[in-house]
């Protein structure tokens, strides 16, 4: 308590003169007023300052890729990755490779699946992991459910040994640790068509490119647990290794590793639902499977259809999230000594028959086997009618293009112009005022600096539309985003539900948004900024119900003591504390929207992404390099305002 | 070390020499898809054909622009429409580095431009000519766009070059693009429901002739060169002054390396031939009627066993 007592109080820093950051943002705003008469070398960044980092990245990346000969290294491992995924496919859906033995009855991998849920989380877990596959297969969507699970099953575990062993590398060597970061988090955001074009490109187009994408955008999240893990073992607990005599191959596999367990784990739930969600997405680059067959449907405006598959996805990802936080929790089993053999290993014992035993049914039941078209329960040309239908309807129809005439004209295109006519000096000291007052001198110039990196490599007109977008979106989001998660935060009885809807929701993998706000909206900025706002509403939903409810209970007892009624309560005491944790969320949110603003140049826009999806078309190496750099850099330019107020705030009010 | 060179040497011949008679190589032969229907439903149908021949065939969804770099190194092995308009850029300059070549030229002759449905002519009874399009500019106004005229356009990895086209031109019109060709049919078909004015990017062969009747727009004549070179066209100092090419070809492209590991299938890409009006039916099979492509191409296949029975003998 003695910490909270004054909790406002400024933090003073050394060299931080707080009127620079007024200073920079009067400057910011007279440059704005004084807009109409700026040369336009103030306005924009001129042609001639503008340097051809595309044409040199693209020598860079020839240099590597047929000077160096990287290019035979890159096809040599795809080679590797191919044998794999060549092999899993087999397996899975009886593409004709090595072995040759698939494709396995669905009837077995249903089986399996069920008791793996029980294994790890008993009934329920065990209904809900066969219940999924049951669905899949009777809606007719096995076979391509399995193009999607074959990639996974060998982008998951690569995903995780790189990942791992990177991790054990930044705990090892704090030099190593310190390159580690800022790169982990370049490359959690950058957008992913810059991850899809280089790895067509080195790892030849389909599921092998799809497969190097996947682990590459899967790996960050392991790194980072892992690290955190192998940080947080207790002394203690190394001791005891120590005092046993292990070697430090003894100590890192049987000490350091199984005490992370937890940390350990809850990467390896991150890498699964990341490979699932980009699996997804790579369907851009030629991935088969569902997100090949969503792109497909989309593509020729099959709502219900799209809306089938759309369940699908979400049903596996819920398992695939539910099943890998059940082992999170699971502790390893002990058997006492001179249990026996089959008792231990019951469960793989009963899995390993029914597996076989299916397998054998499965020749003389065909069904069993799998379902052909015709068998299946598909409604997707019926749902397909019902949504055209319900669209077509006058009242929604009338609706929807009402909101549409209303946000496009008076609100979307004006603030889109705004944005545009600011001169580029405007916003980036806008910036370095924000960074300043949150960090001093070396977040001004960061936050500042990324974005004047943006200005001169000359796409700043299409940057400012992105960020118009992801703000545009991000606002409507905090509008819905805020009361309701304030709303839940206050009633027990709602709080739980609506958290365990946001839980569920960030699993669903990106893509799945797009569906409804192209059913609503069509084709225009509306539905962009339709989609960006589910995406991003759920973060700010579910860390303001946490910020709130983790306010100490102390802090509004004395607030109830002192008799405060309950809307103070709420603006005075609970708001305030949970402050820094509702900017997680926005910031969450931010990225998020950023994320999902370069995923939407599917439905047609005119920023970055769509330069960036331009780019997929050719082999423009470098200019894809640049564009994705600069959604980067402005992402992490917000990241890193906002986490730093956040921390400043969480220490200057005593919070954890 | 030299008698090991001559055997591997003339082992080596002997394999090729075999190759060149023998049986197609079991590997499977990759055809790519991308995001216009025709094109999935042919290379289904072309697809089924192989197979009925004894190849393995798979299916690899492309991007329509970067598949030529697939298939000069071999990751595709063909690729059934060329669009002249559309793709014949990328396609020359992968035929100037080598590993792809030009197999066949389909009878369908193939043009795409900006085009409009017969009510639009009502409300601007000046066209096709562009300059009465640019002159009505105003009739295609969208919220979106504000004062200036709608151009959808079609998805960006199209490259269509329209907003060059509008800059060189002076035309008072915005390009929009859409995110795929189906979005285009559901604009057309709600402006139908109230006779707005539209125009948008449109080809044939394709099934909207038949749904839709309408025209291209009349561009200054393209010649070659104008995409490239200022000095060509109306305009002395703009690239992109002109229309696309009226009388495109549509051709088939195949990896340089498919006549020595799949002879027979050589054969029988080099006697596909399509028409018009069957690409055009492929269309409206998956369009229309919402058929799934692969059942669109079976029943093609089943409809037309006179057309494609003789390419395989």
């Amino acid at each position: 308590m003695a910490d909270t007592a004054v909790p406002l109080a400024k933090v003073e820093r050394a060299g931080f003169v707080p009127g620079v950051a007024y200073a920079l943002l009067a400057v910011a705003v007279l440059l704005a007023i004084a807009r109409p008469w700026l040369p336009e070398v103030l306005v924009r960044v001129p042609d001639w300052m503008i340097l051809p980092y595309e044409g040199w990245f693209q020598w860079f990346f020839d240099f590597l890729k047929d000077d160096l000969g990287l290019i035979h290294v890159t096809r040599a491992i795809s080679a590797v990755l191919e044998w794999f995924l060549d092999a899993t496919a087999n397996l899975l859906y009886g593409k004709s490779r090595w072995p040759n033995i698939g494709p396995i009855p669905w009837t077995a991998i249903a089986a399996v699946a069920a008791v793996i849920g029980y294994g790890l989380g008993g009934w329920r877990l065990a209904l809900l992991a066969g219940g999924t596959s049951v669905w899949v297969s009777l809606i007719g969507q096995w076979d391509l459910a399995m193009q999607t699970l074959s990639v996974i099953a060998v982008a998951a575990p690569a995903a995780f040994m790189i990942g791992l062993s990177l991790g054990i590398l930044a705990w090892k060597s704090s030099r190593f640790e310190a390159i580690m970061r800022p790169t982990l988090a370049v490359l959690q955001t950058l957008p992913f068509f810059t991850y899809l074009l280089p790895a067509v490109i080195f790892f030849k187009v389909g599921p092998t490119a799809g497969c190097v994408a996947t682990i590459v955008y899967a790996i960050p999240p392991m790194v980072l647990m892992t690290t955190l893990g192998l940080k947080k073992v207790p002394p203690e607990v190394v001791e005891a290794g120590l005092m046993s005599g292990s070697t430090r191959w003894q100590m890192l596999r049987h000490v350091y590793l199984p005490a992370a367990r937890t940390e350990i784990l809850v990467g390896v739930n991150q890498v699964i639902m990341l490979s699932l969600a980009m699996v997804v997405l790579t369907a851009f680059i030629g991935m088969p499977g569902l997100g090949a067959k969503l792109l497909a449907l989309m593509n020729s405006l099959k709502l219900g259809r799209s809306f089938e598959i759309g369940v699908t996805i979400v049903l596996i990802a819920i398992t695939l999230d539910r099943l890998s936080k059940a082992w999170i929790v699971k502790q390893p089993q002990h058997f006492m000594r001179g249990t026996p053999w089959w008792r231990r290993n019951q469960l793989l014992l009963v899995g390993i028959g029914l597996f076989i035993g299916l397998i054998i049914v499965a020749q003389f039941v065909q069904v069993a086997d799998q379902l052909t078209r015709g068998q299946d329960l598909s409604m997707g040309s019926e749902i397909d009618d019902i949504i055209r239908g319900a669209l077509a309807n006058p009242t929604v129809d009338a609706a929807t293009s009402w909101l549409r005439q209303v946000m496009i004209t008076y609100i979307l295109i004006p603030f889109r112009n705004a944005v545009l006519w600011l001169p580029s000096l405007s916003i980036i000291l806008c910036l370095a005022a924000a960074g300043y007052a949150v960090g001093g001198r070396r977040s001004a110039l960061l936050a500042g600096g990324f974005f004047a990196i943006v200005a001169l490599t000359g796409w700043w007109d299409r940057a400012m539309i992105t960020v118009y977008a992801v703000f545009s979106a991000v606002i409507i989001a905090m509008l819905i985003g805020l009361p309701l998660g304030i709303l839940a935060a206050r009633n027990k009885k709602w709080s739980e539900p609506i958290l365990l809807v946001c839980d569920t929701a960030q699993t669903f993998p990106s893509f799945i948004y797009l569906i409804p706000a192209i059913m609503l909206f069509g084709v225009n900025d509306l539905s962009v900024i339709f989609a960006i706002v589910i995406f991003a509403t759920v973060p700010l939903m579910r860390y303001t119900i946490e910020g709130i409810r983790n306010v100490p209970a102390e802090l509004i007892e004395a607030a109830e003591m002192s008799g405060a009624s309950r809307s103070q309560k709420l603006w005075k005491v609970q708001i305030p504390l949970a402050l820094p944790t509702m900017a997680i969320g926005f910031n969450q949110a931010i990225m998020f929207a950023f994320f999902m603003v370069i995923i939407a140049a599917f439905i047609g826009t005119q920023d970055l992404g769509q330069e960036l999806q331009k780019t997929l078309a050719g082999n423009q190496l470098g200019k894809n390099l640049v564009l994705g750099m600069c959604v980067a850099l402005m992402a992490l330019s917000f990241d890193h305002i906002i986490m730093r107020w956040s921390e400043t705030r969480r220490k200057a009010l005593g919070v954890a | 070390m030299t008698t090991l060179r001559t055997f591997t040497a003339a082992a080596l011949l002997a394999s090729s020499a075999t190759f060149a008679f023998a049986e197609d190589s079991t590997d499977p032969i990759t055809i790519p898809i991308h995001n216009w229907s025709s094109q999935i439903v042919m290379s289904h149908v072309v697809g089924k054909i192989l197979e009925a021949q004894g190849n393995s065939v798979e299916f690899v969804t492309t991007d329509s622009q970067a598949v030529y770099e697939s298939v000069r190194l071999g990751d595709v092995t063909m690729e059934l429409e060329v669009w002249e308009g559309a793709f014949g850029a990328s396609f020359r300059a992968a035929m100037e580095q080598g590993g792809i070549e030009d197999v066949a030229t389909h009878n369908a002759v193939t043009r795409e431009d900006w085009w409009y449905p017969m009510w639009t002519k009502e409300a601007c009874p000046g066209l096709p000519d562009w300059n009465a399009l640019n002159a009505c500019a105003a009739l295609f106004a969208t919220p979106e766009t504000g004062t200036k005229g709608r151009f959808l356009g079609g998805p960006v990895d199209w490259l269509k070059h329209d907003a060059e086209k509008v800059e060189a031109l002076g035309l008072n019109f915005q390009v929009v693009n859409a995110g795929s060709a189906a979005a285009i049919w559901a604009e057309l078909a709600a402006a139908e429901k109230t006779k707005t004015p539209i125009v948008v990017f449109n080809w044939t062969p394709n099934f909207a002739e038949a749904v839709w009747p309408g025209e291209f727009v009349n561009f200054p004549e393209w010649v070659e060169g104008c995409d490239t070179d200022p000095a060509v066209g109306p305009i002395p100092d703009k690239t992109y002054d002109c229309g696309n090419p009226a009388n495109g070809y549509l051709k088939i492209a195949a990896w340089d390396g498919m006549k020595d590991k799949w002879p027979a299938a050589y054969a029988t890409l080099q006697q596909v031939n399509f028409t018009n009006a069957q690409i055009a039916e492929m269309a409206k099979f998956v369009d229309i009627d919402e058929m799934e492509a692969e059942d669109a191409a079976q029943a093609w296949l089943d409809a037309n066993e006179a057309v494609w029975k003789p390419w395989i003998e």
